[in-house]
């Protein structure tokens, strides 16, 4: 039987495995378009050897098309770079804010493949936690995954972030789908409890009735709230 | 050649389209597996390229829908996740050899379409 920190690593491997293939797929499409649209370019030069002029406008539009997907691939890497840099520190201070936008963006295509859109709220001002960023990314994720198998007819979650003196709410809202016992159950959202949340001194609750499931974390990690 | 192209990426699936035309290959394209079976009411298609990660209809699935209306239809699947399990899947389905990893060069397209339709021809 395996000791239950090898169950946490091996999770935690097969998150890190997930976000890193989600991300390589989105680079892959974006090398595909760029693929295509310098192909059609050069489809374009051959048709004017033949004697087809080349029209200069579908040119720039074809050159703004690769621009754009330049962009969308600096964007895609940068939050490579972010999540892979999440691993540098156990413990540190982070803008939760940040941490769920990032979040949110990695989970964006699962989202889209289940119909799903991801609606976040956040305070106007950073949210600062000392946590451990990456099991908390982890358990986010997985928050996400949930959700979005439990959302209503609207097929939208919601999420809203409360900052308090000791800690912050994250609350995931619009799961009608929690009262359906068939789809979702309970146990599978306590079941998100073990391991991680233990590690992050966190606590999760769930509301059927409102359709929500909220995610309580303390501020500082190294600083338990005494009773 | 009619061809049917399904992927959620736009941009690639429209441009592949205009680069199969100047081909001589006509190519219909759409974004979701639920437009390409509304398409396939009112157009046949001899052969159709599936993403296989596209919204609520998987392109395993889309495949199975699209032969149970049109059984002499070819199908090759391509994608930009290329997992162990999506292989094993599609490779059950239609043969490794049309299981294609984004990005995928016009020429090795148009061959694997050739051979999918098992048509003898010279590819552009």
């Amino acid at each position: 039987m395996k000791a239950e920190s090898d169950i946490m690593s091996e999770s935690l491997l097969q998150f890190f495995g997930n976000v890193t293939a989600s991300i390589s797929h989105e680079i892959n499409n974006v090398l595909a378009i760029i693929n295509e649209n310098a192909g059609l370019l050069e489809d374009f030069i051959l048709m004017e050897d033949k004697g087809i002029p080349i029209n200069r406008e579908r040119l720039k539009t074809l050159a703004g098309k690769i621009t754009t997907q330049i962009k969308r691939a600096d964007n895609v890497v940068r939050n490579m770079n972010k999540f892979a840099h999440s691993v540098d520190e156990s413990i540190k201070r982070i803008d939760l804010c940040d941490l769920l936008k990032l979040m949110v963006t990695i989970s964006n295509r699962s989202a889209s493949m289940r119909g799903v859109s991801i609606e976040l709220n956040t305070p106007e001002n950073p949210v600062f936690i000392t946590t451990n960023e990456f099991f908390l990314e982890n358990y986010l994720w997985s928050c996400l995954d949930f959700t979005m198998d439990a959302v209503d007819e609207n097929k939208s979650v919601v999420i809203n972030t409360e900052d308090s003196e000791n800690c912050v709410i994250i609350r995931f809202s619009r799961l009608k789908g929690l009262k359906d016992t068939s789809k979702t159950t309970v146990s599978q959202v306590t079941r998100l409890q073990d391991g991680l949340l233990g590690a992050l001194k966190g606590r999760l609750t769930t509301d059927t009735e409102s359709g929500e499931i909220i995610l309580i974390l303390l501020k500082d990690i190294n600083r338990p709230i005494t009773q | 050649m009619r061809v049917l192209l399904v992927d959620d990426e736009k941009e690639l699936v429209s441009t592949l389209a205009e680069r199969l035309e100047i081909r001589g290959i006509n190519a219909d394209w759409v974004l979701s597996g639920e437009e390409a079976l509304a398409l396939t009411e009112k157009k046949s298609y001899d052969l159709a390229v599936l993403d296989i990660k596209i919204p609520r209809i998987s392109g395993i699935k889309l495949k199975k829908k699209l032969q149970e209306k049109n059984p002499n239809m070819k199908f090759i699947f391509m994608t930009g996740h290329a997992s162990e399990n999506d292989f094993k899947a599609c490779s059950i389905e239609m043969g490794p050899e049309f299981y294609l990893v984004k990005p995928v060069g016009i020429k090795t397209l148009i061959k694997k379409m050739n051979e999918a339709l098992k048509i003898q021809g010279s590819v552009l």
